[in-house]
């Protein structure tokens, strides 16, 4: 069975335009689990691992204010390592800290955690809550897409067969001043999120002027609220506005039970964790 | 042809690309020091080191050895120089943290032990002093049945110290 290791990105889209049998494979994490589960040989595979321009990370300027661009092959380990990362975006830094253990982290990429589309992905939240757009690359041109776009399902992107994810395009959030990312998982290291939070709140004289919030693993894909978004925004952070925004929380969420907890279980935690924005550590409370 | 250098040593392979890099390093290389725990990288059983970085060999695929040193337990004490200037004995040469391993309990049933050690000797080389909790981060992938990791950690400790003094 053919594996190809091309070195640039044009190589690589040709080899997807002649290939159509070809598969993606980046850190193979999630892919050579779910072939060697369902019985599979790999058959014709493209790894992106060679692919220089693939696994930069750099920060750049848009229109619209400083951005980071991260390429799809750059490691959940690149992540962790970039200053400019951890300076420019703290929450995508924390989901990389949190991300399964580092021997994964050295193989998997953000692009195949994109890719893979799993409700469960730790980096998937951060980068809805930024405002990511993904890049798309194929012989007949590149396209742009918001994450909400993209992921379409659990397991499902629109990814088109000749398609590679190039990068991720992620704001740097200016205004906020909470960064908040927490995962419920059954252990530590190499949990799956049985619930995640990731939040990013703008308080300002005491009052939450923006707040922009994503559940993971309660739902088909990435869960945003805006409801419970609009009731914080001009409220104080207090216990009190964080458990009305709760309940509005576990009103859109739409969990399964599965092998590691029950959809009730989910629905209820999915708030509770919100109440955790009230006493945050470095935070008096009310203040 | 799969062309790379295994412990040193170069390595020229006519097999399937798509092998998983473990069963090649096992059946074709006779090399059985990694180990296959789960297979789907839960573990840290199959841990080797690709160019210096460890990477779990399940989930590598023999195609992507190309071009690559690798580096498995059989190889690790070679990759400590100091050993080549201070083994006076007719003991095979060891890396320090498998002197550690040894010498404080970190071994019982030994499965894990090629993976971990792996592991333990990647975050040595790029951090001399960890602290503890540095340590235990960075064996998170590596399951251990039987040591509860306190001893795992402790000859960790052990081992960095000793890398630290011989520098």
């Amino acid at each position: 069975m053919p594996l190809f290791l091309p070195t640039d990105l044009s190589e690589t889209l040709a080899l997807l335009a002649d290939h159509p049998e070809a598969r993606i494979m980046a850190g193979g994490t999630d892919l050579l689990v779910r072939l060697r589960a369902a019985g599979r040989t790999p058959g014709t595979l493209v790894c992106l691992e060679r692919v220089a321009e693939l696994g930069r990370i750099e920060a750049l300027e848009t229109a619209t204010g400083p951005a980071v661009r991260i390429g799809a092959a750059a490691t959940i380990t690149d992540l962790l390592r970039s200053d400019t990362v951890r300076q420019r975006l703290p929450l995508l830094h924390r989901a990389a800290s949190a991300f399964a253990a580092p021997t994964v982290r050295n193989a998997a990429t953000i692009g195949g955690n994109i890719c893979t589309a799993s409700p469960a992905a730790d980096t998937l939240p951060a980068l809805h809550v930024m405002n990511a757009s993904v890049e798309l690359a194929s012989r007949r041109g590149a396209r742009i897409l918001p994450m909400p776009h993209f992921v379409t399902g659990p397991g499902r992107t629109a990814l088109e067969p000749d398609e590679v994810l190039t990068g991720v395009v992620v704001p740097v959030p200016r205004i906020f001043t909470i960064h908040h990312f927490e995962k419920v998982g059954q252990r530590q290291a190499m949990a799956i999120a049985v619930v995640s939070l990731t939040a990013m709140l703008a308080v300002e004289d005491g009052r939450i002027r923006d707040a922009r919030l994503a559940w993971g693993s309660v739902g088909p894909t990435i869960v945003r609220c805006p409801e419970a978004e609009a009731i914080l925004r001009g409220s104080r952070l207090t216990l009190t506005a964080l458990t009305e925004a709760a309940r509005a929380a576990r009103r859109a969420v739409a969990p399964i039970s599965d092998v590691r907890a029950t959809a009730d279980y989910r629905r209820q935690v999915a708030g509770n964790l919100l109440l955790r924005l009230a006493d945050l550590p470095g935070r008096k409370p009310g203040s | 042809m799969i062309v790379f250098t295994l412990n040193g040593i170069g390595q020229r392979l006519d097999v399937d690309p798509t092998l998983r890099a473990l069963d090649v390093l096992r059946e074709h290389c006779g090399l059985t020091g990694p180990k296959e725990g789960c297979g789907t990288g839960e573990c840290g059983a199959c841990a080797i080191w690709m160019d210096g970085v460890t990477r779990l060999s399940c989930l590598t695929l023999a195609g992507q050895l190309h071009g690559r040193a690798v580096t498995t337990i059989e190889g690790l004490a070679d990759s400590w120089d100091e050993n080549e200037a201070t083994d006076t004995t007719d003991q095979p040469p060891l890396h320090p943290v498998q002197t550690a391993l040894a010498e404080r309990g970190g071994v019982q049933c030994g499965y894990c032990t090629p993976g971990m050690t792996m592991v333990a000797a990647e975050l040595l080389r790029r951090e001399p002093n960890p602290d503890r909790a540095a340590i235990r981060e960075a064996v998170s992938g590596n399951l251990c049945r039987c040591t509860g990791y306190h001893k795992i950690v402790d000859s960790i400790e052990d081992a960095a110290e000793t890398m630290r003094k011989k520098r």
